[in-house]
């Protein structure tokens, strides 16, 4: 087999060793792009943040990979872990919410949607939130709300600048109004951070959307965002449902929002680590000469 | 104000057996006069089980029946609280920014002898006119107006009232191309900043992130059959219920209701309504608003810019509930 055969078989699915390709799919050693189909190594994935080399597609990744690709080794503290969900409303729609909390708890592992601490991005003390999409849909209630908030509070009193890697389908509904008063909240928190002149920094990732984009999403002195995310305030059926009207190609897009001056820039994730330090460094008070 | 007496009420379907009760009176008078009979004891009996029938029904209303009243075509609308309660009022117009959306107004008044700024959503008062204000829902360019005329407020040291009554923000590509997220966003931080007193009214409708974007303040007061919500009941059924007619479930669930909001301690004050909904009798509607946010202005007028903007900080910071265990 020639050098170009094996890069040949190594994209295209349809290869004639397929029967073991599969079965090393199966076993974790290569993946399928979802979007362009070509066969991946498994640890050339990872070390490329989990994006397709061959078409940019940037493959969801959740809290503790992006802690690993944001944060410098062995410089992650958790804060305020032990923040937990519960039912003020005892909320019920098909499922009870109590039910809902603990099937998604022990599927995730984690408390709510958001995870949160401090740490070190090149040498440089960062505060981080990261949004969980798995954990029912990314959706701020209480907890996401009391976590972030206490984030930029501690960046507010420890002079740290904050970064929150959003990714949500807005407000939670079954916590009711007590979700849609958490984007007052944040807000109210950012803007305390924005009097201190710290920078913040919201990484618009897929989904970000409702309640995220109408709050702290949109309230970055710098705005960045992952190639091809939707990016939106209301959500594309119900605007396709009140104007009975196909959406233009592209529509709430990361690219779209660019091109309409809502985004500063769209990083790809391999350089999203680079790009925020090299924005803390362009922000920090230089020493003054003597 | 709107001025029901020569108009035909429009009757929600709870308050049929009331009307029926009426026709019922009415039919009896005609009959006694015809025959010349006196009827009157009966007709005063009757009366008083009208009034009494109209007390329990709008004192037991579910939530998805406090909605149609806060929907209802003849509800007070902005303009029409506006108008009743100052002495004076001057409409501005525009966001500076090449919009002028007729969803939201607001301008300059003298409430009480007293400068101060009021804006709201604003619904429209027929068909035609509905149309024309989106149905209150307000596009980026309305929040902006708001922002600049809350600007305006702060500048020169004038108190914010503004109302709300809104079923969301405009969901459309225009909306999205223009940024109502960012829209909206802005006004959440931006009032946190401001250091004139700001009293927030639901009047009617609360409908989301649409309704929060000028309901940042010190007060949040809200009418009686008024409702607040963090995604429209229909909305709400549709993605947790797979089922658009389990609204009045959802309604039910979401807790939206004065009562509701001012137990989970988001709400600080319920404005009464005229037994009947504030259409019943707008001009005493008008009354009970103006003296709430006259009573409420002057608890604030003691406080400090910097009080001012720390009060309205910790208010929003104490919402939310949740356990904190230590592991
Ligand atoms: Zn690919």
């Amino acid at each position: 087999m020639s050098l170009f055969d094996w890069f040949d078989n190594r994209r295209k699915p349809g290869s004639p060793n397929r029967e073991s390709r599969e079965r090393e799919i199966a076993d974790g050693l290569w993946t399928k792009c979802p979007a362009c189909g070509v066969m991946i190594y498994t640890k050339d994935l990872r070390a490329n943040a989990k994006v397709c080399p061959e078409c940019n597609h940037h493959i969801p990744v959740y809290t503790q990979e992006r802690i690993q690709q944001l944060i410098d080794l062995d410089t992650w503290l958790p804060i305020n872990q032990t923040l937990r969900p519960t039912d003020p409303l005892g909320f019920r729609d098909r499922k009870p919410y109590r039910d809902r909390l603990r099937e998604i708890q022990e599927k995730t592992g984690l408390a709510d949607a958001v995870q949160t601490g401090v740490g070190e991005m090149e040498g440089l003390a960062a505060a981080l939130g990261i949004m969980d999409f798995r954990f029912m849909g990314g959706s701020m209630g209480s907890v996401v709300g009391e976590k972030l908030t206490r984030l930029i509070e501690h960046a507010t009193q420890n002079q740290l600048p904050v970064i929150i890697i959003c990714a949500s389908g807005g407000a939670r509904m079954q916590e009711g109004m007590l979700s849609l008063m958490q984007m007052a909240k944040i807000s109210g928190a950012l803007e305390q951070h924005r009097q201190s002149h710290l920078l913040y920094i919201p990484v618009l990732t897929h989904p970000t959307t409702g309640g995220v984009t109408a709050s702290f999403a949109m309230l970055g002195d710098i705005i960045l965002a992952e190639p091809k995310c939707t990016i939106g305030f209301a959500g594309k059926r119900v605007i396709e449902q009140t104007l009975r009207e196909k959406l233009p190609d592209g529509f709430q897009s990361a690219e779209y929002l660019l091109s309409h001056g809502f985004v500063d820039a769209i990083v790809s994730r391999p350089q999203l680590k680079a790009t925020l330090a090299q924005l803390i460094r362009l922000h920090s008070p230089q020493p003054t000469a003597p | 104000m709107n001025t029901p007496v020569n108009r035909k009420p429009i009757l929600l379907d709870f308050e049929k057996p009331l009307a029926e009760l009426e026709e019922r009176i009415s039919q009896i008078q005609e009959l006694a006069d015809e025959n010349d009979v006196d009827v009157s004891e009966q007709i005063h009996q009757l009366e008083a089980r009208a009034v009494q029938l109209r007390q329990e029904i709008f004192h037991s209303l579910s939530p998805s029946q406090r909605i149609q009243v806060a929907r209802h075509p003849r509800r007070p609308s902005t303009m029409d609280y506006i108008q009743a309660i100052s002495d004076e009022w001057l409409e501005l117009h525009g966001d500076r920014r090449g919009f002028d959306d007729p969803a939201l107004i607001g301008g300059v008044a003298r409430l009480n002898g007293r400068p101060v700024v009021m804006l709201g959503h604003q619904k429209g008062r027929d068909t035609k006119d509905n149309v024309a204000r989106n149905f209150g829902m307000a596009s980026p360019g309305g929040y902006r107006k708001a922002m600049r005329l809350m600007e305006h407020a702060h500048q020169f040291r004038m108190p914010i009232l503004t109302f709300i009554d809104t079923p969301g923000a405009w969901a459309g590509v225009d909306a999205e191309k223009f940024g109502q997220g960012e829209a909206i966003a802005y006004n959440l931080r931006a009032m946190f900043s401001l250091d004139v007193p700001i009293i927030a009214t639901v009047i009617g409708e609360g409908g989301s992130g649409g309704a929060l974007g000028i309901g940042v303040g010190d007060r949040l007061l809200m009418f009686e059959h008024s409702v607040y919500t963090v995604a429209s009941p229909e909305a709400c059924a549709s993605i947790l219920w797979k089922d658009a007619g389990k609204a009045s479930q959802a309604a039910e669930a979401l807790k939206i209701t004065a009562m509701d909001l001012k137990k989970l301690e988001i709400l600080d004050e319920i404005l009464p309504e005229p037994v009947g909904g504030a259409h019943a009798d707008p001009v005493k509607t008008a009354t009970i608003l103006k003296e709430g946010l006259l009573r409420n202005l002057s608890d604030l007028d003691p406080l400090t810019p910097q009080e001012l903007r720390r009060h309205r900080y910790e208010k929003f910071r104490r919402i939310g509930v949740f356990v904190e265990s230590d592991v």
